[in-house]
């Protein structure tokens, strides 16, 4: 007769983690929120008549009237237009800083992965230098050399958040290209480009996906924190940053509609958005932290 | 005997200060069925990877199929022409699949990459390889998380078969399964050898496995080769006292495990 | 016998996917003092939540029906210095003993832990006393182990740790969950070996769970086999594994390559092993059974006395009767 009926080292079967989203009802309201605010973005100019850029200037801080609902800005401007203009500029800033910052990182963290050995190392190296600068500060750096503009703040804030998102892309990208499946094809002799293609970053799409989603609320509140300080979208351009900070002087002499309104804004979709993030993110994955929570908050407070 | 298919002579790989295998040789003739048996640590996992070039031997060499392999390709097309070679499956049949992919859409992956079938002969390869390891048409079509442990394995062997290998390699590919499915498995394996004259390399640390299927062995401790002969001789006479030793170990009726306090201080890590 | 340890009727659902799933259905057996009793299965079987159940150690929303006595008490009722003290009578061991030790406190501390908080026993004494135990599960330079950390230690090692911290409370049943499934076969002879002596020499009780059915049957006076959450047979080790009662036992006897001689080709059971919530109506072994009639598709068999233990399969006489179905 004879022995062990398995093995000496019985891999724990992992718990069936079926991929849902599982929302919930906070993670559905954020949902709402953000798919809301986009179609206000999209539809904007089409609510409302005003003209976002025409200044009336007897009509400084007016209260809401007929066809203006939320009155006027201390330039005479209809608050509502500029609003939902702001809008456009405020989402579409953070969506180029994200799409940038995930292809770069993602494309970082799986060549370090794959490559390994010195190339890891150097890598490693390099992103913890560009750690150590503050985004928004190397953003606004950024900006004060090669002159303001919101393209100048994208790009840089995209290069700052790089090493944030390398970094956690890379310990997964790592865990995946160490398990069984990837190693069998490479023993089939797929080409490495091929192997990361269609097998390993779709593995850890849903990773970045939810990385995407908290990145896009600490993008906006940075923008809006570059903008506030002239650096990012230039007025009379109207975006919610430039509007909180335009609505400084009339908080003084006790109108605060206007930053408080901008600010609200951003307040409820930065929250919404990392709440999805967060959502997304599903089970903590272990070793895998989900975002850089100091960090957060460091800048989170300035809206 | 014939031209070995696969070859290995002197082989050894140090990492850092420790030296994991040290000077390992053995051959495998064509349709040949060896099995490579020890313990955690005695360096068998690692001859395979140095053999399917996931570990880069220190010193020494692999030949397959008449072809060296000690060094990594040098083109596209020498990787996939190893991929002809020697195929692998490995223990765990949880994640050597891509939870993404369906068997049919892995096997056919694997199709494309080493012919030039069309798409109607490539389907029909495939639903050969599933017969052959006992697969039917809804588990094909299923993912991954939908199926069990040994329909995995079995996905994983026939995806490793559609590369139609000289030698395949299991690294204690049925260790892991309930034991009325590892015996599905191990005659699934049998009737594979049978029909296609694949050599094994059958790497375990169960005897009871081992006898079953292959014919000689080598035996393993610590990086180094220590018994080596016909299945049957090495386990029902067994030579060095560490191959006794493992013999002795294997839990029969009426068995009476022994303790040995000499063995402590060198197991303290 | 007298019994130590008596489980009547337990049926064990727990949550799985949102939904209350049974995993024990109807499990009843008997541990007499100073006997070794294995418990084999396949994965699902449910062997170990019958181990869990015994220790009070269930998942949060686990229902728990059936009565577990120990001793003549009510286990199930048991709270604070109740449960405390249950509990340095009846220790577990579990597969993975580095998950079951703080990996960044000494081996001193985790064995003396329990007797310093609970017994109030100073240091030094206590020190002593986890030395002892130590050396009688065959640790050598017991007193260096102590100041050592988990991961100084081999497996094997750290496994006869987690049996010394087991004895330190003097237990009278040891719950043995795989205790050597992760442990190299060499190794693993050596922790059954402790295993066997100690349970001789203290009398200890002892409830030994593995998938492996010659282990249970090389260490264990008494086999019990269990399927889809059901116990289907339970018999003295011996017989058991020479000539089983119950079909599915045969089976994985069968199925089992032999060390000792090569077959052509292993018999196989069809189909996969299933839980007790996946288990069909009837006997739960009945999809997979190569002796199945229309009535054991019709109500579930209990466990009867047959032939000296006991089994749960309608035509285990018509079946004792033929040749041995094992293929020795």
């Amino acid at each position: 007769m004879s022995s062990v009926v398995t093995s000496q080292r019985l891999p724990a079967r992992p718990r069936t983690h079926r991929w849902r989203p599982g929302l919930g009802p906070l993670g559905t309201t954020a949902a709402v929120t953000i798919l809301a605010a986009v179609a206000l973005a999209v539809l904007g100019p089409a609510l409302t008549s005003a003209d976002p850029n025409t200044s009336d200037f007897a009509k400084a801080y007016g209260a809401p009237e007929a066809g203006h609902p939320l009155g006027y800005d201390g330039q005479g401007r209809d608050l509502l237009a500029r609003l939902l203009t702001g809008a456009g500029t405020s989402l579409l800033g953070p969506l180029w800083v994200v799409a940038l910052s995930m292809t770069a990182g993602t494309v970082v963290a799986v060549t370090a992965a794959w490559v390994g050995g010195r190339l890891d190392s150097v890598v490693s190296a390099a992103l913890n230098v560009v750690f150590a600068f503050p985004g928004v500060l190397l953003a606004m750096l950024v900006a004060a050399v090669f002159g303001a503009g919101l393209g100048a703040a994208v790009l840089a804030l995209a290069v700052a958040y790089v090493p944030y998102i390398a970094r956690l892309l890379r310990s997964a990208a790592l865990a995946e290209r160490r398990k069984p499946y990837i190693r069998a094809l490479e023993v089939q002799g797929a080409g490495a480009w091929a192997i990361c293609l269609r097998h390993l970053v779709p593995n850890i799409l849903p990773l970045i996906a939810a990385q995407a989603t908290l990145f896009f609320g600490y993008a906006m509140v940075d923008l809006a924190i570059i903008s506030f300080f002239g650096l990012g979208v230039q007025p009379p351009d109207a975006d919610w940053g430039v509007m909180v900070a335009s609505g400084q002087s009339g908080v003084l002499q006790g109108f605060p509609a206007e930053s408080l309104m901008a600010g609200g804004c951003i307040v409820v979709l930065v929250v919404a958005f990392n709440v999805l993030g967060e959502r997304l993110c599903g089970p903590a994955r272990p070793g895998v932290r989900s975002s850089p929570r100091r960090w957060r908050f460091r800048f989170g407070a300035a809206s | 005997m014939t031209e070995a298919i696969l070859q290995v002579e002197g082989l050894r790989k140090v990492f850092g200060a420790a030296v994991a295998v040290e000077d390992v040789s053995f051959s495998l003739a064509p349709g040949g069925s060896l099995a490579i048996v020890g313990e955690s640590g005695s360096g068998k996992t690692t001859v395979a990877n140095m053999i399917v070039g996931l570990e880069r031997p220190t010193a020494g060499r692999v030949v397959a199929c008449g072809r060296d392999r000690s060094r990594p390709p040098r083109s596209a097309r020498e990787r996939r022409e190893r991929g002809h070679e020697v195929q692998i499956v490995f223990q765990d049949p949880y994640s050597s699949l891509d939870p993404r992919q369906s068997p049919a859409a892995a096997v056919d992956e694997v199709l494309r990459l080493h012919t030039r079938l069309g798409a109607p002969q490539r389907r029909r390869r495939v639903e050969e390889l599933a017969e052959l390891v006992g697969l039917d048409k809804r588990q094909l079509a299923a993912l991954p998380s939908r199926l069990s442990g040994g329909q995995r394995q079995r996905v994983a062997i026939a995806r490793a078969l559609a590369a139609e290998p000289q030698v395949l390699i299991l690294d204690e590919s049925v260790a892991a399964l309930d034991v009325s499915i590892q015996a599905q498995v191990l005659n699934v394996l049998a009737d594979v050898r049978e029909h296609t004259g694949v050599a094994y390399l059958f790497i375990s640390h169960d005897l009871a496995v081992v006898r079953q299927v292959s014919d000689e062995v080598v035996v393993m401790q610590g990086g180094s080769i220590v018994e080596r002969g016909p299945t049957s001789r090495v386990l029902d006479e067994p030579e060095h006292p560490y191959t006794r030793l493992l013999r002795a170990s294997v839990p029969t009726l009426g068995w009476r495990p022994a303790r040995r306090l000499t063995h402590f201080s060198t197991e303290a890590r | 016998m007298n019994a130590l340890l008596t489980v009547t009727g337990l049926t064990v659902r727990l949550p799985l996917d949102g939904e209350p799933r049974k995993v024990l259905s109807d499990v009843s057996l008997g541990i007499g003092h100073g006997e070794a009793v294995g418990l084999v299965g396949e994965s699902g079987s449910g062997k170990s939540m019958t181990a869990r159940s015994i220790a009070r150690l269930l998942p949060q929303g686990a229902q728990v029906e059936g009565e577990i006595g120990y001793a003549g008490t009510d286990v199930r009722a048991l709270r604070g210095q109740g449960l405390r003290d249950f509990r340095s009578k009846v220790s577990m061991v579990f597969q993975d003993p580095r998950a079951h030790i703080n990996p960044v406190r000494t081996i001193g501390d985790f064995l003396t832990e329990a007797l310093r908080v609970n017994r109030r026993v100073s240091r030094r004494v206590a020190d002593g006393q986890a030395v002892r135990a130590l050396e009688e599960v065959g640790v050598a330079d017991s007193r260096r182990r102590l100041r050592q950390f988990p991961h100084e230690l081999s497996g094997g090692l750290l496994q006869r740790v987690m049996i010394a911290s087991a004895l330190l409370t003097e237990p009278r049943l040891l719950l043995a969950d795989e205790p050597t499934t992760a442990l190299d076969v060499t190794t693993q002879a050596e922790v059954m070996a402790i295993l066997d002596e100690l349970r001789r020499e203290r009398g200890l009780a002892l409830l030994f769970i593995t998938h492996d059915l010659e282990l249970a049957a090389a260490v264990c006076d008494r086999t019990m086999v269990m399927y889809a959450g059901r116990i289907m047979e339970s018999r003295a080790s011996a017989l058991l594994h020479e000539r089983p009662l119950h079909p599915y036992t045969a089976a994985l006897t069968a199925a089992r390559p032999s060390v000792l001689r090569r077959v052509h080709r292993l018999t196989t059971v069809p189909g996969r092993p299933v839980s007790a919530f996946e288990a069909p109506g009837g006997c739960p072994f009945a999809g997979r059974c190569a002796h199945v009639e229309d009535r054991c598709r019709e109500r579930r068999p209990d466990l009867r006395p047959l032939a000296g233990g006991e089994v749960a399969c309608v035509r285990a006489e018509e079946l004792h009767q033929e040749p041995a179905v094992t293929r020795d």
